[in-house]
């Protein structure tokens, strides 16, 4: 029998393991922890353990399961809180109260709940892997869509309509002399990604309500994107803020080694929290998984992987999913502290040396695609990783890494976040790889003058950095009036339009019709302005103007209303800003 | 489990020892090193095989030897006995009473790891806690359950802070009891009668539990000094009720002592040498702020740690920043301008600030006036780099107000007495006498309602 010979932290090393398979899940010492093993070495196997080692003694058993490290996926993930090996934690409440106790089993999914099952396909239907059986109302919003298993197929023989648990056959396929018998839950392996049919190119955006994203660098449906940033710079609040507005319509937030807490706050605001377009509360399309930075770092390690299988699942049926990890600079962590247990070769800053592919693999899991079945449906997975740089310094490996395999990049700034400048996303170095593809959805659906406007929007920002060098030798005073009017406006462009407060009512969203308006109006201002002063206004005329208060205002208008108020606003600027040489 | 003696310990290295010839030892028991006088020490396994143990001797390895010292494995996790007797006593770095009246006679004993606390478990901070102090009451508040570290570095006032801010915190509108528990690391004596000396003349000895493991006290003690002090705070709040504020000093030299143990293991070593897994080891601690759902008592845990070099992104501070919720920084320059507390608001923060305040909590006008002073203030300091280049000639006069601002926020509003209690009203209307310096419109970030309300016109 296998049994423990070693234990060190989260790693145990068991003997008479030959015929385990590496990854698979097994049930450590009298408790029963779970563990999965991560090397194997003739008949000693080295396991990583989800759950709190003190205690353990070499000589107690090892139990094989003949799984690799799985999730349950049916009906009722979504409103629940998992741990990062898919526990949900409420139920561990109620077991082992408000701490969490080791060795603990509960199932994922709640197996008795009857779910009511909708058939889709009628008997003698052919199918194949990835087609639609039938579906459960699963929450007010989202409609779960119970599919053909990877690897099956055949010919319906017998389905049924009514209320089911999880374990209970909907389905039977016969397959030529063989019958497979389908219930509506199924395991899949964190590790594999769940197979599609194709790749589609990321042309359609994933709109935040966040005008320094959605205007300046938007992120595709099916897109990757990181958000590095040293501790108080808001990767936390921006992650949230996105989990709240994004246009995805299934949630998956990964809360991977950070603060409790930040979860309790999530776990009590998004119920509360209505969805902008169906009015719900935002934990009917949302699953929370929380490995807070007490928690088993070998959980940890696993949390990212749950997360984003969980969003392959719900992309597969034809949904737009996206996943926030929160950070991923934990799991990376997580990986060199169990790799330093192990004794391998580090590679830099103590990193394994697999820390690149192990990022590249994960976010290869996201895309745009055609869904497995014959309908050809198309889902996708967006994923979006927070990174916290030690010293908040980007030259370091996971950040540096990530960058290499995510086509977005919002840079977090110290220095804006000290000034209260939220969201602190530096837009001098920040880049959007998808803002070519996206460019003609924009123009399509919101307004042909959007790209236009971001260029010079961004190319005033770029002039005021070169400009604000300037002031630093010579002081405001020399420079000419025209280049005062740009660090006047550009400071509109900050102060007015990039920043914007999570905490109010109306601004902590902005719909793309009005990101644009606003846009529109202060570069209005800034033609106005240039005119006005070739007419003769100083520029010290042109700041004291009250038109500049109305702007500053602006973001706080009534969403409803922003169309009619933007109106009377350019009409504002060009009574106030007239050249009064002419008397005017 | 039984209690099993061995004479076999075969290397004795830095602060480890392995013992031979063991069978079923748990990873994580406790056992008594017994040398070869008959002095017993205590330590812990940190790898159990199923011939060999790996020990840390928290007391160190001197006098220990491979031929008469023996290892009693005592077939237990590490607990500590915990009672209510335990305010106003003064413990040692490992639990053991040092200030002579014995013994406590235990309620419970308690494993000092303790657990993960469930977050669905936790209920979410929001409750202001005021500290009398204007940099932190007004611009990175402090609420019941949260965990605020000070980053401070040596020399600096961070010991006179943390001795106000237990002396004056409390929660408006009420009398409810509370608790200080104080957990010294490697503090010198001086340090530490600083404390004692504080806390009795404000009579607050008896609502105190001190562990105290001074400088030249065993280095190894320190990484359980934070974990019982935290098992003590855990029992107080949850079982009897209490509102603990738990002070951990200083926490850099805890991580010295991590790094000290990581480094006989000949461990990976992670960036400086810490170990990989301080990010982890930290979290555990820090983590066991915070308040349960459906239970009276809370945990505030005040962190002081010294930055080596003022480095903000040396490890300590670094990964503390990331798992605290904000910090309070103290720094040299201010306290070279004689300002106490040397508190630069421009790098601290309070994440849980924004639920603690506003309405029904401090008052309406707080996260706006909080807000602008940190703008002004930013601006202000910007205009003084640029002041030394250019000179302030060359200023506008709209520049010159900011400047002026940013010196009188310093002198005023952050600059206040040791014993100095400020309520928040005091505080916020010290906010608005400096704002009334700046023109009204640049005050952009505040409701014009407030303005209206507050602002005091100039006459």
């Amino acid at each position: 029998m296998a049994k423990i010979v070693r234990v060190a932290g989260p790693l145990v090393e068991a003997d008479g393991m030959r015929g385990y398979r590496m990854h698979e899940v097994v049930k450590v010492g009298d408790e029963a922890l779970i563990g999965e093993i991560i090397r194997l070495e003739k008949d000693i196997a080295s396991i990583q353990v989800y759950e709190e080692t003190s205690g353990l003694k070499p000589g107690e058993p090892v139990e094989g399961t003949g799984r690799t490290l799985s999730v349950e996926l049916g009906p009722g993930i979504l409103r629940s809180i998992y741990d990062g090996i898919q526990r949900p934690l409420d139920l561990i409440q109620t077991k082992s109260g408000e701490y969490i106790a080791r060795g603990i089993s509960v199932p994922s999914i709640d197996h008795s709940k009857k779910w009511k099952f909708k058939p889709v396909v009628k008997e003698g239907d052919s199918l194949v892997s990835g087609d639609i059986i039938g579906e459960v109302q699963e929450t007010k919003i989202i409609t779960h869509k119970v599919m053909v298993p990877y690897g099956l197929k055949g010919t319906v023989e017998n389905i049924d309509d009514g209320t089911f648990t999880l374990d209970d056959t909907v389905c039977i396929l016969k397959d030529d002399s063989k019958e497979h018998r389908l219930q509506m839950m199924h395991y899949w392996p964190v590790r594999k990604p769940r197979p599609i049919a194709e790749k589609l190119d990321s042309s359609v955006p994933l709109v935040s309500g966040q005008r320094v994203f959605d205007m300046f660098f938007p992120i595709a449906k099916g897109g990757t994107a990181a958000i590095p940033g040293g501790f108080g710079t808001g990767k936390t609040v921006s992650q949230h803020q996105l989990a709240k507005w994004v246009d995805a319509e299934i949630i998956i937030y990964v809360g991977c080694g950070e603060r409790g807490n930040e979860m309790t706050e999530v776990l009590e605001e998004f119920p509360h929290l209505k969805d902008p377009k169906s009015k719900l509360p935002l934990m009917e399309r949302t699953c929370l998984i929380a490995n807070t930075s007490n928690m088993p770092v070998a959980a940890r390690e696993a949390s990212v992987y749950t997360g984003i299988t969980l969003a392959e699942y719900y992309r597969d049926m034809g949904y737009h999913t996206a996943l926030m990890a929160d950070s991923t600079s934990r799991w990376a962590e997580a990986m060199r502290e169990i790799s330093g247990r192990l004794e391998e070769m580090p590679g830099e800053e103590g990193y394994p040396a697999y820390l690149a592919s192990r990022l590249a693999q994960f976010y290869e899991r996201t895309g745009r695609v055609v869904c497995l079945g014959s309908d050809g449906r198309i889902g996708s997975t967006t994923a979006i990783g927070a990174v916290s740089p030690p010293g908040g310094d980007f030259s370091e490996p996971v950040t540096q890494n990530t960058l290499r395999v995510t086509q977005v990049f919002w840079a977090l700034d110290a220095k804006l976040a000290d000034r209260r400048h939220f969201p602190s996303i530096n837009w001098l170095t920040s880049y959007s790889l998808y803002s070519e593809n996206l460019k003609e959805w924009f123009s399509e659906n919101v307004s042909k003058e959007w790209m236009s406007l971001k260029n010079r929007a961004m190319t005033l920002l770029q002039k005021e950095s070169e400009l604000k060098e300037i002031v630093q030798l010579v002081g405001p005073d020399a420079l000419p009036d025209r280049e005062r009017i740009i660090l006047d406006v550009s400071r509109m462009l900050r102060e007015d339009f990039l920043q914007q407060n999570a905490f109010h009512d109306v601004d902590t969203f902005c719909p793309l019709d009005k990101q644009y308006r606003m846009l529109k109006v202060i570069l209005h201002f800034y033609d106005r302005a240039i005119v006005a002063l070739e007419g003769g206004m100083e520029p010290e005329e042109i700041v004291a103007l009250s038109i500049v208060d109305e702007i500053a205002k602006m973001k706080y208008i009534d969403n409803d209303k922003f169309t009619e108020e933007s109106e009377k606003i350019l009409t504002n600027i060009d009574k106030q800003l007239v050249s009064n040489k002419d008397g005017g | 489990m039984a209690v099993k003696e061995y004479k076999s310990i075969i290397e004795v290295a830095g602060p480890l020892v392995i013992v031979d010839r063991v069978s079923e030892i748990a990873y994580g028991e406790v056992v008594e090193i017994r040398t070869g006088r008959g002095e017993i020490r205590t330590g812990q396994v940190l790898d159990a095989m199923t011939d060999k143990a790996v020990v840390q001797v928290f007391e160190g390895t001197s006098d220990l030897d491979t031929k008469n010292t023996t290892a009693r494995f005592l077939g237990e996790t590490m607990k500590i006995p915990v009672s209510v007797d335990m305010l106003g006593r003064i413990f040692d770095g490992a639990g053991r009473p040092r200030d002579g009246k014995g013994e406590i006679l235990p309620e419970d004993r308690r494993d000092i790891n303790g657990e993960p606390m469930n977050p669905t478990a936790r209920e979410f901070p929001r409750e202001f806690i005021q500290t009398g102090i204007s940099a932190i009451d007004g611009m990175n508040t402090l609420v019941r359950g949260q965990k605020l570290p000070i980053f401070s570095g040596a020399g600096l006032s961070h010991n006179e802070l943390a001795a106000q801010i237990a002396r004056q915190a409390k929660v408006r509108g009420e009398k409810e009891e509370f608790a200080v528990v104080f957990a010294a690391m490697g503090i010198t004596a001086g340090e530490a009668m600083f404390f004692r000396k504080d806390f009795e003349r404000t009579g607050a000895m008896e609502r105190i539990v001190s562990f105290i493991n001074l400088a030249d006290d065993p280095t190894v003690e320190r990484i359980i000094t934070p974990r019982i002090a935290l098992t003590t705070a855990e029992y107080l709040a949850f079982d009897k009720d209490m509102h603990v504020l738990v002070i951990l000093t200083d926490m850099t030299n805890y991580c010295e002592a991590l790094r000290e143990i990581s480094a006989a293991r000949e461990e990976v070593p992670g960036r400086r040498g810490y170990p990989g897994y301080l990010y982890t080891d930290l979290a555990m601690s820090y983590e066991r702020a915070g308040r349960i759902i459906g239970k009276k008592g809370t945990i505030t845990q005040i962190p002081i740690l010294s930055m080596p070099g003022d480095d903000i992104t040396h490890p300590i501070p670094d990964l503390t920043g990331y798992i605290t919720e904000g910090q309070i920084v103290v720094t040299r320059q201010l306290h070279r301008k004689g300002i106490y507390p040397p508190i630069d608001v421009l790098p601290c923060l309070s994440r849980l600030m924004n639920q603690g305040i506003g309405e029904g909590r401090t008052r309406e006008d707080h996260s706006s006036v909080s807000n602008q002073l940190y703008a002004a203030y930013a601006e202000g300091r910007d205009l003084r780099d640029l002041v030394a280049v250019v000179g302030e000639e060359a200023l506008t006069e709209r520049d010159k107000k900011f400047l002026e601002f940013a010196e009188r926020f310093e002198d005023e509003f952050i600059n206040q007495g040791m014993d100095e209690d400020r309520t928040i009203e005091d505080t916020l209307s010290i906010g608005w006498e400096l704002l009334s310096i700046l023109p009204e419109r640049e005050l952009k970030r505040i409701d014009p309602e407030y303005i209206e309300k507050y602002r005091k016109k100039k006459e």
